[in-house]
């Protein structure tokens, strides 16, 4: 069980789809974004976890958790 | 009552689909039993595939069209109009010509991509295309006043058509400039959002050290944000700003209005099971080509496996059987190298795809088909 405790602007659920398609999904969801929201992707590719952390690496926005507890990844990120 | 099958969009899917249910279900129509209804907003079908090489001056947008009623079975409704209501619930079509809606018993949704410049502050006015007929020729009046400068190859937005077509871009540039003396003065930069020069790894792999050894230069984790067609530079969300001369870019995509307004999915897409291609959000909905989301490339060649997955499974529908076809992620490209080589890769969901080395016989086998196209949108290969 998850014991990430923050709360999502906004889910963007990717499971089932295939690479690169949940990171062009958190991208797309990120260029429509407000400052200060937190957007949940969730993926089960495990691609997602060198994709999506090298992204946030190149951007100003910030992964504030990934949780791993479950069948799927969520990754937690904050757009400034 | 007749078995009412409609069909939306007359692209590859919606055109090789309506020809290979004629042939299946010919006793049923010919009975009066079955009716299938082609719906195109276009008197024309249109072969996008063409386009790529209309910036060379090697085709043009006419290669790339023929009259829609001469390449479908005469056992085909066909319907010159366009659908602005899909009434799932109802099981109807709003057509904007006609005054009764349309009623369906099945339905399959081959609407296809758009482009949506739009969506990029200043792309639509400074990038050039060749996703469209109309910026094919301004691309190549653009290519041909180009003797120096930085020519960006730019993927704006994924998922777009024919994924190989940006790679096979930027090496048909270098080639034509090299081809007519240019080379050394003219720049060229390929860029992508994801960390490599593809999507697929296995191709991203393949391409980019060819990219190298031509002096393509390359900027992946490049989303771009915006375009200042007065300054001449493009912007990524990633913070990097490149100056071009010219802009070759690839725009983000959408299906269609209607179909977002029905609910199918986003965007315009329509969600699907990946394996039966019915649509997840309405009961007796397909969905094929672009138009379906099933995570596999928008191409050609996805459209035409699936319409025949889908062709099948309407036979065992309309004839009281389960239906048992299932698309197992078939896909197939040619990838132009240059201007006299081609690789080729297949592969479906459960193989990844492996390039054949380039290859001038690849080369003419793509040429080859795409004039050997017109046999298969009559659903003969």
């Amino acid at each position: 069980m998850s014991d990430i405790d923050i709360e999502p602007t906004d889910t963007v659920d990717a499971r089932g789809a295939a690479c690169p398609g949940p990171l062009m999904d958190l991208i797309g969801r990120v260029r429509s974004a407000s400052p200060g929201d937190v957007i949940v992707l969730l993926s089960d590719n495990d691609q997602s976890l060198t994709d999506v952390s090298e992204w946030v690496d190149e951007t100003d926005n910030e992964l504030l958790a990934i949780d791993e507890s479950g069948d799927d990844y969520g990754f937690y990120v904050e757009v400034p | 009552m007749a078995d009412r099958i409609a069909i939306l969009g007359g692209g590859t899917g919606g055109t090789v689909l309506a020809n290979t249910l004629a042939e299946r279900l010919a006793p049923e129509i010919d009975a009066g039993d079955v009716e299938v209804t082609l719906i195109n907003d276009d008197p024309d079908h249109v072969y996008k595939p063409v386009w790529l090489y209309v910036p060379f001056g090697q085709r043009e947008p006419a290669d790339g069209r023929r009259p829609l009623r001469d390449l479908v079975d005469g056992r085909i409704d066909l319907a010159i109009d366009r659908v602005t209501e899909i009434d799932t619930d109802a099981k109807e079509l709003a057509l904007r010509e006609g005054d009764d809606p349309l009623g369906y018993d099945h339905l399959v949704v081959a609407t296809g991509s758009t482009l949506a410049a739009d969506e990029i502050p200043g792309l639509a006015e400074a990038g050039h295309d060749y996703y469209s007929e109309s910026g094919a020729l301004e691309l190549r009046e653009e290519l041909l006043s180009m003797t120096e400068g930085h020519l960006v190859v730019s993927v704006v937005g994924t998922p777009h058509m024919c994924p190989a077509a940006p790679l096979e871009f930027a090496f048909m540039a270098d080639d034509w400039f090299r081809e007519r003396g240019l080379r050394d003065d003219i720049e060229i930069t390929y860029t992508y959002p994801i960390n490599r020069v593809h999507g697929n790894p296995h191709i991203g792999e393949w391409a980019e050290p060819m990219m190298a050894d031509r002096d393509i230069n390359t900027e992946t984790f490049f989303n771009a944000e915006s375009v200042d067609p007065d300054a001449e530079t493009i912007t990524s969300m990633e913070g990097t700003e490149l100056d071009y001369d010219l802009l070759a870019a690839i725009p983000p995509h959408r299906g269609v209005d209607v179909v977002e307004a029905a609910d199918l999915g986003d965007r315009g897409w329509v969600d699907v099971d990946k394996h039966t291609l019915e649509a997840e959000r309405a009961d007796d909905v397909y969905a094929l080509g672009d138009a379906a989301t099933t995570g596999v490339p928008k191409a050609g060649s996805v459209a035409h496996y699936q319409a025949g997955v889908v062709a099948q499974r309407l036979e065992s529908e309309v004839r009281g059987r389960p239906a048992t076809a299932t698309y197992d992620g078939k896909t197939l490209c040619f990838i132009e190298t240059g201007t006299d080589a081609a690789s080729f890769v297949e592969f479906d969901y459960e193989n990844p795809p492996s390039p054949a080395p380039p290859s001038e016989k690849l080369h003419w086998s793509k040429l080859a088909y795409n004039e050997a196209y017109w046999l298969t949108a009559r659903g003969l290969l």
